[in-house]
């Protein structure tokens, strides 16, 4: 299996998915400047967290528009998936390659902290490591990590289960449930995560990749990728 | 031409920031407020000379990059340079 991770000025998490795609595969993944007008044939193109071009303008903006994007759109709607993490998932709505935004958190905070996930949809490369309904611990850190999209949409995100992770408390529950607090950003219907149409593109605010070593005390975070290097081979 | 683009949110969408300065002004005494809503200003120096050509292309501009459509509207305002 091939990957590569884009790198953004400003990108900071591009080589924590390095290191665990490293784990996972067992080969080097590519790292690809975000000034390169094409990226090589890969089975796997990963969008880093981080903050691309300062978050200049909205979150994710400016880095939708700089020349490697327009292939990894291209490849994208060629059914090679496509993984956007915090950064990388505001960098794929803002490319039109996932419905929505991520707006303003609505505590105004950067928040930056554990958080619990139920895993909605477990029938993709991206979650087949997960049973559906697991409850997982990773990390959130970002500004601007409130999903909001038209009513429509929201609707056609819950009728296809395009929904991918939730964010709930310990014991599974959302905010609505009963998990008082479990929601850290306002996030409409306490999506964390959600699929493209094709189910080949997954974008999502936490961190799994940085929980994915007992060394950093945890690893809820490393199925993900070793679901995905089963499933791409 | 100039042209001085407004970009604000949808009436609808949430303004966490503009409820904040709500809360600030009420804080400072200031009572008569009802609703603050936030949003960007932004100036451009254009080469294009002629109004309607300029206003067509800062329209795309802004459908492009400027503003996210998902959540925001845009004004845009054309003048003499």
């Amino acid at each position: 299996m091939k990957a590569a991770v884009i790198v953004f000025p400003g990108s900071n998490c591009d080589r924590d998915v390095q290191v665990v795609l490293r784990e996972s595969m067992g080969s080097e993944p590519l790292m690809v400047w975000h000034g390169d007008a094409t990226l090589a044939d890969v089975d796997l193109i990963v969008v880093p967290g981080g903050f691309s071009y300062g978050d200049y303008l909205r979150s994710g903006a400016m880095a939708a528009q700089s020349p490697v994007m327009k292939d990894v759109v291209a490849k994208a709607k060629k059914g090679v998936p496509v993984l956007g993490i915090c950064n990388g998932f505001q960098v794929l709505t803002e490319c039109g390659l996932l419905p929505g935004v991520l707006m303003l958190n609505a505590g105004l905070k950067f928040v930056c902290k554990d958080i619990h996930l139920r895993t909605e949809a477990a029938d993709t490369p991206f979650t087949q490591g997960y049973d559906k309904g697991q409850v997982i611990r990773v990390p959130v850190a970002h500004h601007d990590g409130n999903y909001f999209t038209d009513d429509d949409t929201l609707k056609r995100l819950n009728d296809e289960n395009r929904v991918a992770f939730r964010y709930v408390n310990a014991d599974g529950q959302t905010s609505k449930e009963g998990g008082n607090g479990a929601n850290p950003n306002g996030s409409m219907d306490d999506i964390a995560g959600i699929f493209s149409a094709a189910r080949t593109v997954l974008g999502l605010m936490p961190h799994p990749e940085r929980l994915s070593d007992p060394a950093m005390g945890g690893t809820d975070g490393r199925p993900m990728f070793d679901g995905l290097v089963q499933a791409l081979g | 031409m100039k042209a001085k683009v407004h970009v604000t949110l949808k009436p609808g969408v949430l303004d966490p920031q503009g409820r904040a300065v709500l809360h600030a002004l009420e804080a400072l005494g200031f009572g008569g407020v009802d609703g603050v809503r936030q949003g960007k200003f932004i100036e451009l120096d254009l080469k294009e000379s002629d109004p309607k050509k300029a206003e067509a292309e800062v329209e795309d501009m802004c459908k492009k990059l400027l503003a996210n459509t998902v959540i925001e509207d845009y004004r845009v305002d054309i003048s003499e340079g």
